[in-house]
């Protein structure tokens, strides 16, 4: 197999409390090769945001390493775009102004014609077209994740690491918006990492399921998604779509009451 | 034109309401007329200040003053304030200072303010710039303090350095807090403005109500009274404008 792209080699990290070291996550390995979707699944508040965090350059683990094509990752850049919980759309800038803003920095700067082309292409796409020039508080939800997506994909990153970016949506938008990135990611292809919750949302759109502990965050295990893309929502009633649902879904179930153990214990204590 | 109509009569109405009320409460007989002069006489004794006493002098001085005192008080309010926002440490030690100075009414200062600066117009500018300065400084790292961080991690995914995060992401996020900032100092000057006036002022709205309360010219303290409203009212009025045009990003402007 080829090299990965991107590698959690044994990494923990701990935050200092006053009560001593928090250990959020420990001792977690895997690979995601080119052009993988690998969803990390588990119960919240278990420490996936963190692992995603370390990725996108704004945390260092305490030990191990993250790699980014054998080199360790120093900080953010826009090789990895990232899509965040809250849509994280700039409210100072119009809807056109947002998808541009990436292209208008010097790190990935092109000429204004260019620049105007890439903005319309995925006004177009993300069907913003007619809002192109609205200020993002006129914009629905569904419709500011749909920014959030066109901003980041403009300055054509490598990798997309997404933390629950449909957490928030009806489940209306929701579906919409699962099929949106399965359409575009068939367009054009990234690397992903996608933090969630939802054993559905997990299966409809990853390659690969990593599912993780409770705090501290560890690999239970990871799972291979067997379906082919491109995929439509048919397979939401295949058999064996059923049955890793209510595999992964013991799993997280399990991991879920192992994480109210915890907190009631802390409670108890306290 | 009839919603036109409307409007205007909606915006008059409060205030045909007031002068209403205040010939009803010199007619009523509860209050001695002789202590409240008629809006008619008020409004005669400031086309006889107009004309003859130069009135228009007094309003242009005291407005100067309130655009130099906010306008220097601000310009050093905006860095000050977003140093002590940005820096989550320098707040906790900086706002017990702030308010304790703040607090001060700077009528209390006047003495010093005379001792350390004399009785000229620096004396009077030092006033309104400290009262800026303070309404300011706290309005601006409240401000800057919550700021979403939020907005500069995108922004560094994005492919951001730290001086296009400053620039693009910052400054645009502060611009509404100095707006603010200046609406309350605004405020807060016009109503030291008296205050600082009465450091052997000369000319000046503050100077001609002192000057009339001592020769008991009620009509002239109400013209004062009435104009220094006016002006302030039209200052805030302006920043509303800007405020608008700037903001039409924000939620709520002009609110």
């Amino acid at each position: 197999m080829s090299e990965p792209r991107i590698r959690f080699e044994r990494v923990s990290l701990e935050f200092p409390t006053a009560a001593g070291p928090l250990r959020v996550v420990d001792d977690v390995s895997y690979d995601i090769h080119e052009g993988e979707f690998v969803a990390v699944i588990g119960p919240s508040g278990c420490g996936k945001t963190t692992m995603m965090n370390m990725l996108a350059g704004f945390q260092r683990p305490t030990s191990g390493r993250v790699l980014l094509d054998g080199r360790e990752v120093a900080g953010p850049g826009s090789d990895r775009g990232v899509m965040f919980q809250e849509y994280g759309v700039f409210p100072w800038l119009t809807v056109r102004e947002n998808i541009a803003f990436g292209l208008t920095l010097k790190a990935n700067r092109v000429p204004a014609g260019e620049r105007e082309a890439i903005v319309e292409r995925y006004l177009g796409l993300m069907g913003l077209a007619g809002f192109a020039d609205a200020y993002p508080k006129h914009l629905s939800g569904g419709m500011r994740q749909r920014l959030a997506l066109a901003r980041a994909y403009a300055v054509k990153p490598q990798f997309l690491l997404m933390d629950e970016p449909f957490g928030a949506l009806d489940a209306q938008t929701r579906s919409n918006m699962q099929n949106l990135l399965l359409e575009i990611l068939a367009a054009e292809r990234k690397t992903v990492m996608l933090i969630t919750h939802s054993v559905e949302e997990a299966i409809y759109l990853a390659s690969r399921i990593v599912i993780v502990t409770a705090r501290p965050a560890r690999v239970r295990e990871i799972v291979a998604v067997p379906f082919a893309y491109p995929r439509d929502e048919a397979i939401h009633e295949a058999r064996e779509f059923g049955e890793l649902r209510s595999h992964i879904r013991d799993l997280v179930m399990d991991e879920y009451r192992a994480q109210q153990g915890q907190a009631r214990a802390v409670a108890f204590s306290e | 034109m009839g919603d036109r109509l409307k409007r205007i009569g909606l915006v008059a109405a409060p205030w045909l309401a007031i002068v209403a009320a205040w010939y009803g409460v010199r007619e009523s007989g509860l209050v001695n007329s002789a202590l409240v002069p008629a809006p008619h006489a008020v409004l005669a004794k400031s086309v006889d200040l107009f004309a003859r006493q130069g009135l228009a002098w007094d309003i242009f001085v005291s407005t100067r003053r309130v655009f130099i005192g906010v306008a220097v008080g601000i310009a050093l309010a905006v860095p000050v304030g977003f140093l002590i926002g940005w820096f989550r440490s320098a707040k906790a030690f900086a706002d017990p200072l702030v308010n304790f100075f703040r607090a001060l009414p700077p009528i209390a200062l006047i003495p010093l303010v005379i001792v350390y600066f004399g009785v000229d117009e620096p004396a009077k500018l030092v006033i309104l710039i400290y009262a800026s300065f303070f309404a300011g400084v706290i309005v601006m790292y409240e401000g800057v303090s919550q700021i979403n961080p939020l907005f500069i991690r995108v922004a560094r995914t994005l492919g951001a350095s730290q001086s296009e995060v400053f620039r693009k992401v910052i400054i645009p996020l502060t611009v509404p807090h100095i707006l603010t900032a200046l609406r309350v100092a605004l405020g807060v000057a016009w109503a030291t403005l008296v205050a600082s006036e009465l450091v052997a002022a000369q000319r000046g709205l503050g100077s001609m109500i002192q000057n009339a309360s001592t020769y008991f010219l009620l009509d002239v303290i109400y013209v004062g009274i009435i104009c220094i409203g006016l002006v302030a009212l039209l200052m805030d009025l302006a920043l509303r404008r800007l405020s608008t045009r700037f903001l039409a990003w924000q939620d709520r402007v002009g609110a």
